[in-house]
């Protein structure tokens, strides 16, 4: 894996030029640029965002006005591992709130905040369309419903576990 | 009953492959319809059978498409798009049917691209779908490799080509015209109509914006005719709609049923009714963006014409379910949180009204609420109500505080801070 920092890849910029191929216009790319370079890199670092930009036609600017807007695009360091909580309207009938809870106490981190080790960051998420199976969160970008105080203690176990 | 639009979806069972769908009887429309029928007939079939956009607002997609400027008119690229930024809080039922059966939506999309006359499509799905948007796209690889798909579909002279774009999140990419300029690669703000987006609309071109679940409808219009399908539904609503059901409820899921089925047996007969020890207090009939029905009111058919006799909205049929052992007001902080939270910061009224009505209502939640609170909660009700704002954001988190400061008024007054009672 690269590191967050650092100038993008031969094949780094590459995938990115193909990326532009979807679309009449190469800034609508962005989007997927900024999902692509943050899969390789765990979040957009500004050296990265710039060079980005740069490839798209765009500057920084615009491009950082993109990024900064979305849930899902990370300006910041994050964990090796993010939790993502559902905390729209059934998640918190069901107890999301109480699963927030338990993630402080087993890791002393509140919500927008990364484990001391750097294992793990946990981060509110709007609706994840599971409400059938509240409370819901996102591990690593996977869905998990029905998430009780027992099952999410074997999620983080398992993080810790992997020593991750 | 017949459930058109998850009759191929099987709980933990893969969805069909492109050879499954067909010997399923999927794609018959596209090879039936295209290149031999007139496209302007497909628009006529599909408002015949009085298709109504499925996400939330409703309207007669027929009527949406027609308004898209011919091909000799404007000449140049046209767009089809999928909004599948499913994210109103309640709501799941375009994920089943992207994951579930993925070939349905790309036969949609084929047919009413052919009808509207575009050339490119693309399918606006949320980031955190992930599983969806990676059966999807397999599906369009599949379809492009028969050519169902590609310059000339099946020899036809129409020609389409598909891309599945995965969002980055944000609620307000699912209203049409932030979806444009998200897709676009622009921050996702609401654009001012007129110009409608069926004259101007991605990278200014004429540009239909449809909701999966509605999408999904077509190739059963056009398979088995307006008349069909409007018989699908009861009490004067045509088709199927998949509701769902969230919530203290026994058997919470999504349920396929005629349009216009009733509120009261869509809980009570499908999801179960409450779980042992919970009573039903109220609902949200279609998301959080729809108000508050009252237990009592239940009785109603789930179409826009009979919540319409209540004032309120189908939504997007999907409906949550408020139970006694939750404290109303709290519930009510969690949707104005929401809307706080995912306004674009756009217009005024929304930017700054929102935080404005979570902090006061979170003065009730903790017992602290001022009299002087429930006056201007009410005249935020008109301050971000329809017209005040460039899109629906506001107007939907005006939706439950309206009705909710009414049905739930008692408890406001029970909340104030002691000594503000008189």
């Amino acid at each position: 894996m690269l590191t967050g920092e650092g100038a993008l890849s031969a094949q780094e910029r590459a995938h990115i030029v193909a990326l532009m191929a979807h679309y009449p216009q190469a800034r609508a790319a962005c989007i997927d640029a900024l999902n692509y370079v943050q899969a390789q890199r765990g979040y957009v670092a500004d050296e990265v965002l710039a060079e980005t930009a740069a490839l798209l036609g765009m500057s920084a600017a615009a491009l950082d006005e993109v990024a900064t807007f979305y849930n899902l695009i990370f300006r910041r360091k994050v964990g090796r591992h993010v939790m993502m909580l559902c905390n729209s309207v059934t998640c918190w009938m069901l107890g999301s709130d109480g699963l927030c809870a338990r993630v402080k106490e087993v890791c002393g981190i509140g919500l927008g905040e990364t484990s001391a080790d750097g294992a793990l960051t946990l981060l509110p998420i709007v609706c994840l369309g599971a409400c059938d199976r509240a409370p819901a969160l996102l591990l690593d970008g996977e869905l998990h419903g029905g998430v009780d105080a027992p099952r999410l203690a074997g999620l983080l176990g398992g993080l810790t576990a992997e020593g991750g | 009953m017949e459930r058109p639009l998850t009759r191929n979806i099987v709980a933990g069972r893969p969805p069909l492959d492109l050879g499954g769908y067909e010997r399923a009887g999927g794609y018959k429309a596209v090879r039936g319809v295209v290149g031999r029928v007139a496209p302007a007939r497909v628009t006529e079939e599909v408002g015949q059978a009085g298709l109504t956009g499925c996400g939330g607002g409703g309207f007669p997609t027929a009527r949406k498409w027609q308004a898209m400027p011919t091909r000799a008119e404007r000449p140049g690229p046209r767009y089809f798009i999928v909004n599948a930024d499913e994210m109103e809080p309640g709501t799941f039922k375009d994920r089943l049917l992207m994951e579930g059966d993925p070939h349905q939506l790309i036969e949609g999309i084929i047919l009413s691209a052919y009808a509207v006359d575009a050339d490119h499509a693309y399918i606006f799905v949320r980031g955190e779908y992930r599983v969806a948007i990676s059966r999807l796209s397999q599906a369009v690889a599949e379809a492009r490799e028969a050519r169902l798909l590609g310059p000339n579909i099946l020899g036809s002279g129409f020609g389409l080509e598909i891309d599945v774009h995965a969002g980055a999140g944000r609620y307000i990419c699912g209203e049409e015209t932030a979806l444009l300029n998200a897709l676009e690669g622009r921050r996702a703000i609401p654009r001012a109509k007129p110009p409608l987006p069926q004259v101007s609309g991605l990278f200014g071109c004429p540009t239909i914006v449809n909701n999966v679940e509605t999408i999904c409808n077509v190739p059963h219009i056009m398979a088995y005719g307006a008349a069909w399908y409007r018989a699908l539904g009861v009490e004067g609503a045509p088709g199927t709609r998949v509701y769902g059901v969230s919530g203290r409820v026994k058997r919470p899921g999504s349920y396929e049923l005629p349009h216009g089925t009733r509120l009261s047996e869509l809980i009570e007969d499908h999801a179960g009714g409450m779980q042992e020890g919970f009573g039903l207090v109220a609902v949200l009939p279609g998301g959080a963006s729809t108000g508050f029905i009252a237990a009592g009111d239940l009785d109603v058919p789930m179409s826009a014409a009979g919540l319409a006799r209540l004032g309120q909205r189908l939504g997007t049929g999907n409906v949550i379910v408020l139970d006694d052992a939750t404290c109303p007001i709290g519930f009510m902080v969690n949707l104005q949180k929401f809307f706080a939270q995912e306004s674009c910061g756009w217009c005024a009224p929304c930017r700054d009204g929102l935080p404005w009505v979570v902090d006061m209502l979170q003065r009730f939640a903790r017992g602290e609420g001022r009299a002087a609170d429930l006056a201007v909660l009410e005249e935020m009700v008109d301050n971000l109500g329809p017209g005040r704002t460039f899109c629906g954001l506001a107007p939907g988190a005006a939706a439950s505080l309206q009705s909710g400061l009414k049905l739930f008024g008692g408890q406001f007054r029970a909340r104030l801070a002691l000594g503000a009672a008189a």
